[in-house]
């Protein structure tokens, strides 16, 4: 699952960012910005209409993203952290 | 705050680094007092700030505020400048002496993955553990000499927002126990890691020094998770904004009424003194109709911009700011722009020159200078007076379903200019390669902060040096030129004709009637155009002049004789003119400034010259099709 289709207010680990191949560079932006691999993440909001963009918390940073930025984003059930 | 700071260029550099919205700037604006010198980097608009922290009497430290950055790899022109002055890059720059990381003590997760990354340049580093107070209410209790040691690097406690907040900073500065920092990669240490490791390195790095500190939990900013509840609430957000962005409008619109009319009006009165008591010679016209109407022309700018940016300094220093703009994004981007862009076009419709200035807030390049180039076409309170001449002349005051008539041209006027700025914008977006491909947003929303006098006045202080210094010399020089233009030659004597018919102004309008005949102006209108290049509005005494009026309601006297003598044809024709023409020098000149170079506001010239030709033309041959000619 990617972080575009996840519920609101929902906790979630990220798992792995992935290329983008339109976008070369999208994927280690995100990366430097803090969506780095078991870091906590939720969406907070999502602006009307179309939920594009949205208001997401990664580790304790908020971050306003595109849809298709959050796309790149796999995430996973929040496991205690290793 | 008046002086700019110098200092012997041997002097120390110190340069403070760190994310967006650490508090950097504030920190600058503590240690330094204020003692700072804006500018910008050589080639680019990125603002350079330096200043001087002054450790005792005779010694002082040079610190420059370097824009934030969250990584090594530069992706705007702001990040681009930071990371080539601390690689000693940049051109015209010293390499630093000492980096201040300035770290912010809430969100460490994020700060110290950047300190580890600073570290790695090589240069001295102290590190500043800002916003220590809020992180100290949030129950995060930080041991600065733990982290010393897990870092390595000096580590001291810092409040930018208090006084005072920095003397741990200071002291750690003075002591020059810095300078044994120096941390130079060792020799045989393995090839420098690629960047994209180097990031989860870091990233593992810091989980491990927040687990040992007992600081690897999550304790978000209750209070603004609570407020962004409201505030980016899917209905609510957009209906706040718009009353935000309303009351921002009616403010720069309504209170900077009364300071402007009491400008002009001391210019006017200011004027009658200097003709009562000097006999009619050259120079006196100098002093009052060039000098003076140019001094006035540019000061009458400040209320405007003093109220614009005082409301924008608000929403930056609040945090409030990048929230509209993720409210505004989708709008914005249908053509093209990003959220970012509304406030500058908003308050365009007071004025294009603080509009222009405020771009600056826009990170990227490329949807800045788009902003910049429809800006203009957002109707200004200048060309209000123009719109009033005519519609007052030309429209007949009567309902249509329910509306005035007038009121009804007026209102499409605007949504001319809104239309115009939106379909080029849609151009650009079609027809530009960097338009089609989607920037990335990734906008980071900062835990809201209440704002500081001091940063909202140095704020306020600088753009207004800004304007005066590098926008207000020009558009001096320019009212001059057109005072010169517009009285010399002086006219014969015994002459016919009025005054600026003799005029090089006069000979201009002439010569452009050739040009301007297909679209129905006369050649009134014409000479009116050349001086009305000073300002929107001084078109209407423009043509006062022309047709040999004088006096206070220029206005009122000529609308009977342009109803007479212009067919209804060329005063719509004229109307389309306004809503597109480079009829302001000044917001040229702003855009060269704010661009730094005459490249875009010549293309900014000659595409809204073409662009109200066509309109105007358009206009024309409609309204004489349909026997208004």
């Amino acid at each position: 699952m990617n972080l575009e289709l996840a519920p609101l207010s929902t906790k979630w680990r990220v798992k792995s960012v992935n290329p983008d191949p339109s976008d070369e560079d999208r994927a280690r932006h995100l990366e430097e910005i803090g969506f780095l691999r078991g870091e906590p993440v939720a969406v907070l909001a999502r602006a009307f209409p179309g939920g594009d963009p949205m208001v997401v918390r990664i580790g304790l940073s908020t971050f306003a993203l595109r849809r298709a930025e959050a796309r790149c984003i796999e995430i996973e059930a929040d496991t205690p952290s290793v | 705050m008046s002086n700019s700071p110098t200092a012997p260029a041997n002097t120390v550099l110190v340069a403070l680094v760190g994310n967006p919205n650490s508090g950097k700037t504030a920190l600058f604006n503590l240690l330094t007092g204020g003692q700072q010198k804006v500018a910008n980097y050589a080639g680019v608009t990125v603002e350079r700030k330096e200043g001087l922290i002054r450790i005792h009497e005779t010694h002082n430290l040079r610190v420059l505020d370097l824009p934030g950055i969250y990584s090594l790899i530069p992706r705007s022109q702001d990040e681009r400048i930071t990371c080539d002055v601390l690689q000693g890059r940049a051109w015209g720059e010293k390499k630093p002496d000492l980096l201040v990381c300035v770290l912010d003590a809430t969100n460490l997760r994020r700060s110290l993955r950047l300190a580890l990354t600073v570290k790695r340049i090589g240069i001295p580093c102290i590190v500043a553990l800002n916003m220590s107070d809020l992180a100290a209410q949030r129950g995060l209790t930080i041991d600065a000499d733990d982290l010393s040691n897990e870092l390595g690097l000096p580590v001291v406690k810092t409040v930018a927002v208090k006084t005072k907040g920095d003397e741990d900073l200071r002291a750690c500065l003075a002591t020059e126990s810095w300078k044994k920092t120096s941390i130079s990669r060792p020799s045989n240490s393995p090839e420098p890691l690629e960047p994209i490791k180097e990031v989860e390195v870091d990233h593992l790095a810091v989980k491990k020094i927040l687990r040992r500190l007992n600081l690897d939990h999550l304790i978000p900013d209750q209070f603004s998770d609570r407020l962004d509840g409201v505030l980016l609430h899917p209905y609510l957000g957009p209906c706040i904004l718009a009353g935000v962005l309303f009351f921002i409008f009616q403010a720069v619109f309504s209170w900077a009424a009364l300071p402007m009319d009491l400008i002009e009006s001391s210019t006017t009165w200011l004027a009658e003194i200097l003709r009562s008591s000097f006999p009619d010679t050259w120079w006196r016209s100098l002093l009052t109709d060039g000098l003076l109407a140019g001094l006035g022309g540019v000061i009458i700018f400040l209320p405007q911009i003093l109220i614009l940016f005082f409301f924008i300094l608000l929403m930056e220093e609040s945090g409030y700011l990048p929230r509209a703009a993720f409210l505004m994004d989708r709008l914005m981007g249908s053509v093209g722009l990003s959220g970012r862009s509304f406030i500058p076009l908003l308050s365009s419709f007071a004025c294009a020159i603080p509009g222009i200035m405020s771009t600056r807030t826009i990170a990227n390049e490329r949807d800045r200078l788009i902003t910049i180039l429809i800006i203009p076409l957002m109707t200004c309170s200048a060309r209000l007076p123009v719109y009033a001449l005519l519609i007052g002349a030309f429209i007949p005051q009567r309902a249509v379903g329910g509306f005035e008539l007038q009121g009804l041209v007026l209102f499409g006027l605007y949504l001319a200019g809104i239309l115009g700025a939106m379909l080029v914008a849609l151009a650009l977006k079609l027809l530009t390669p960097s338009g089609r491909q989607t920037r990335p947003l990734m906008m980071e929303l900062p835990t809201y902060h209440q704002p500081t006098v001091l940063s909202i006045s140095l704020g306020l202080w600088q753009r207004v040096k800004i304007f005066i210094k590098r926008v207000g010399g020009i558009i001096l020089l320019l009212t001059l030129l057109l005072w010169f233009l517009a009285s010399y030659p002086i006219a014969p004597d015994g002459a016919t004709k009025t005054a600026i018919e003799y005029s090089y102004a006069g000979w201009l309008g002439r010569g452009l009637q050739h040009i301007f005949e297909p679209i129905g102006f006369n050649w009134q209108i014409s000479i009116a155009l050349v001086p009305g290049l000073a300002a929107r509005e001084v078109a209407v005494s423009a043509l006062g002049t022309v047709y040999a009026l004088s006096g206070d309601n220029t206005a009122a006297l000529l609308t009977p004789i342009l109803f007479n003598q212009w067919s209804l044809a060329t005063g719509l024709s004229l109307l389309a003119w306004y809503v597109f023409a480079p009829q302001c020098m000044s917001t040229l000149v702003a855009i060269k400034r704010e661009t730094g170079g005459w490249k875009i506001p010549l293309i900014t010239g000659t595409y809204l010259f073409a662009l109200s030709y066509l309109a105007s033309f358009l206009t024309y041959r409609t309204a004489v099709f349909l026997g208004w000619g």
